[in-house]
């Protein structure tokens, strides 16, 4: 907010190319959905992994974007790096259940895991 | 003194938990358990004794022992109340319960469960104080259900014995008295609506007027209660089977002590009572019909015990006659003169058949006086107290009753003193046939078999004890004709009883009252001599006798087929009642709760397809989820 109010900062479109705003939170949502089909149909747990990363850097590019909108608002990139952070601490223990299930299971295949069948 | 008080419900608790683990230990330390609950019933008569010697003094002793309960407009506090009345009860109580105590040491000396049997025994006392010194009507409940439970127990004591027959005896005395405590307790609860405490001095000199129609239903509710603990018509039934236990208790519970609650019950609610003379009649004719009935059935039954349980009951209807006609003191005055010879004639009872190797038959027995002396001299006066002889102390107190009963000198006056003295002549009737069939005629049992023995000094010593009590107790209530003002017990009682008030048109002068007497004794001589007569030479005559009037002697022999009836009217129709609920319960009510519970399974079985197990269904039902609810976010925010 105080960064916001000085005068003397650049025109956020000058500093990328001159891409609007629009266009990148369209692709932000394309590939979020992408992210969200993945997750939905593929049967592979490491494919249904990385959509679920393709979801978040959706999402970071979607903050990144709206920060670049704001005069570069750090608060919108800080939450880019939180993100990141997360999504990193997630893939280890994501992993690490990835493993394990296929140690049980020898297989990645999520139809495989219906033991809580109701 | 006032202090001490709690010493005379506490010290037969604290006997009764030594027992108790006198019992789980088990052992040879067994033996010690009935010395000490003697000891610890003659500490609580000691203290008994003590308090009696202070209420010399006027004031009646009162301790508050602690706040008992507090709920709400009901207070109750746990507290004893020692006057002339309760006093009197509780030396009975203790005095009587002591000697009982010393016999039951000799009396169960090889029996295995002793210590349980003497830790119940104190138990009863210990009740039974509550009872008689209990100051609020909670309090005596709590002591009146005290002596049921111990009296349940003390019948079946040898349950395992005659196929279970005492276990079922138990129960029966339990269950019947249930009914009469349901009274009891809707009396209580009435009493308590209308006045706001079941403190019974605080009830006595309430300032709140009971409407007639209350007072007479409260006063009927108080006595079902009373005949269900003292065996009245109709539910006496219990009694007679309640022989099952041992012989002591018998003596204690069955015969001094715990029956005559009901009477104690009626003469310190007796304020109540006389406010409705139609309650007084109920309970006057529900005591002369019982005496007279069970005088009637104990002229034929050939049990020892069971002679005399249908005299304890025709006795107490006495008592409760002399309640209905006002005649309170009279009523205690037989109480503890009844305490006296019954106690004595059941003990002796025990002495004959422990002699007789556990034979209670009175048809096996005969010429026994050779071989036991001592029983036999007790129990004669224990009969002649219980026949009315003139001068012991039977005939005091029941003349007494018979004149109380005829002095106000109306028609119904007359026909409740016929019942009473026909029951009188039948009374002496059948206890000189039970003396006679019993200790003298010829020997009916094989003496190469049977060797009768005098009981130890354990039992005879209480026999002696209360033959003397049995046969001079009538100084306590001489009548004013012997003695000027000699007639203690009715002052003494006076400051805690209720008179009925006078005024029942003029009565009968006291010129009739030595008629009467003379009439008593005639009637108890005429007796006397006719069951002895007939039965001392064996039981042949009085057998020639039935056979003459076979229908009426089947029906006494058969105690008016009362259990049978019961068995066909109340019985039955309950226990069909109670299959009927059971099928109603069973189809209903099963049924009802079973249909709820289906309908929540099934509607389980539908709902638990959603939990497919597929890792995938659920992230679409939250994408779905999720998408629809942004959907309607973002077309409530644009609209």
């Amino acid at each position: 907010m105080i960064l916001s109010s000085l005068p003397s900062l650049p025109q956020a479109t000058t500093l990328i190319g001159g891409v609007p705003t629009d266009h990148i939170m369209i692709l932000s949502a394309v590939l979020f959905g992408l992210g969200v089909l993945g997750f939905l149909i593929r049967r592979d747990l490491i494919v249904v992994f990385m959509s679920i990363e393709l979801m978040l850097n959706a999402g970071n590019l979607a903050f990144l974007a709206a920060a670049r909108e704001r005069f570069l608002d750090p608060e919108g990139q800080v939450y880019t790096i939180f993100v990141i952070t997360i999504a990193a601490v997630e893939a280890a223990v994501g992993l690490a259940l990835l493993i394990a299930f296929f140690r049980l299971k020898s297989t990645l295949d999520v139809e495989t895991a219906t033991e809580l069948e109701g | 003194m006032n202090d001490l008080l709690f010493l005379i419900p506490i010290l037969p608790l604290c006997g009764a938990i030594l027992c108790g683990i006198l019992h789980a230990k088990g052992g040879t330390t067994k033996s010690l358990s009935g010395y000490i609950a003697s000891a610890a019933v003659l500490g609580s008569f000691a203290v008994s004794l003590g308090g009696f010697f202070a209420l010399g003094h006027g004031e009646a002793l009162h301790q508050v022992v602690y706040q008992w309960i507090a709920t709400g407009d009901l207070k109750v506090s746990f507290g004893l109340f020692f006057d002339n009345l309760s006093g009197f009860m509780a030396l009975v109580v203790t005095g009587v319960g002591f000697l009982i105590h010393v016999y039951s040491i000799g009396y169960m000396a090889h029996d295995e469960g002793k210590a349980k049997f003497f830790a119940y025994l104190n138990l009863f006392i210990f009740s039974m104080s509550l009872l008689v010194l209990g100051e609020s009507l909670p309090l005596l409940f709590v002591g009146w259900e005290g002596v049921g439970a111990m009296s349940y127990l003390l019948i079946g004591f040898w349950y395992d014995r005659e196929g279970g027959w005492p276990a079922v005896a138990g129960q029966k005395a339990f269950i019947t008295n249930r009914v009469g405590d349901m009274g009891f307790l809707i009396g209580m609860l009435l009493l308590f609506h209308h006045f706001g405490t079941l403190d019974i001095a605080a009830l006595k000199t309430s300032s709140i007027a009971l409407p007639a129609g209350l007072a007479t239903l409260i006063s009927i509710l108080l006595f079902v209660g009373a005949t269900g603990k003292s065996a009245q018509i109709p539910l006496f039934v219990w009694l007679p089977d309640a022989m099952a236990g041992p012989t002591p208790v018998s003596a204690l519970i069955h015969a001094a002590t715990m029956v005559t609650a009901g009477v104690y019950m009626l003469c310190r609610m007796s304020f109540l009572f006389v406010q409705s003379p139609t309650a007084m009649m109920v309970v006057a004719t529900v005591g002369a019909l019982t005496a007279f009935f069970a005088a009637s059935i104990a002229m034929a039954q050939r049990d020892i015990k069971k002679v005399l349980a249908y005299s304890t009951v025709s006795q107490l209807g006495y008592m409760f006659l002399a309640c209905g006609m006002g005649a309170w003191s009279a009523a205690i005055f037989h109480v503890g003169t009844h305490a006296f010879f019954k106690a004595l004639l059941f003990l002796g009872a025990g002495s004959v058949i422990h002699g007789m190797h556990e034979e209670q038959d009175i048809l096996k027995m005969g010429g026994l006086r050779k071989y036991m002396k001592i029983t036999y001299v007790t129990f004669l006066i224990g009969g002649l107290c219980l026949a009315g002889f003139p001068l012991t102390s039977g005939f005091f107190s029941k003349d007494e009753i018979l004149w109380e009963t005829v002095k106000g000198g109306g028609q119904i006056h007359f026909i409740l003193w016929g019942i009473g003295a026909l029951t009188a002549l039948m009374t002496a009737f059948y206890t000189f046939r039970l003396v006679g069939l019993t200790f003298f005629g010829k020997e009916r049992f094989d003496p190469a078999e049977v060797h009768p023995h005098e009981s130890p000094k354990l039992m005879t010593f209480p026999l002696m004890v209360l033959a003397a009590l049995a046969l001079f107790g009538g100084i306590m209530g001489l009548p004013d004709l012997i003695v000027k003002d000699g007639n203690w017990i009715h002052h003494f009682l006076s400051s805690s009883v209720t008179p009925l008030e006078e005024g029942m048109g003029h009565g009968l002068g006291h010129n009739y009252e030595l008629m009467f007497l003379l009439l008593s004794s005639l009637i108890a001589i005429v007796g006397i001599t006719a069951g002895f007569l007939l039965y001392a030479r064996g039981p042949s005559f009085g057998q020639k006798i039935a056979k003459m009037a076979h229908p009426i002697y089947v029906l006494l022999a058969g105690k008016w087929f009362i259990d049978q009836i019961y068995q066909a009217f109340v019985l039955t129709p309950l226990f069909l009642l109670s299959k009927l609920a059971a099928l109603f319960d069973l189809l209903v009510i099963d049924g009802l709760v079973n249909m709820i519970g289906g309908l929540a399974f099934s509607l389980g079985r539908i709902v638990r397809k959603l939990q497919d197990g597929h890792l995938q269904t659920y992230a679409l039902w939250m994408a779905g989820s999720t998408t629809a609810l942004i959907a309607w976010l973002v077309f409530q925010l644009w609209s």
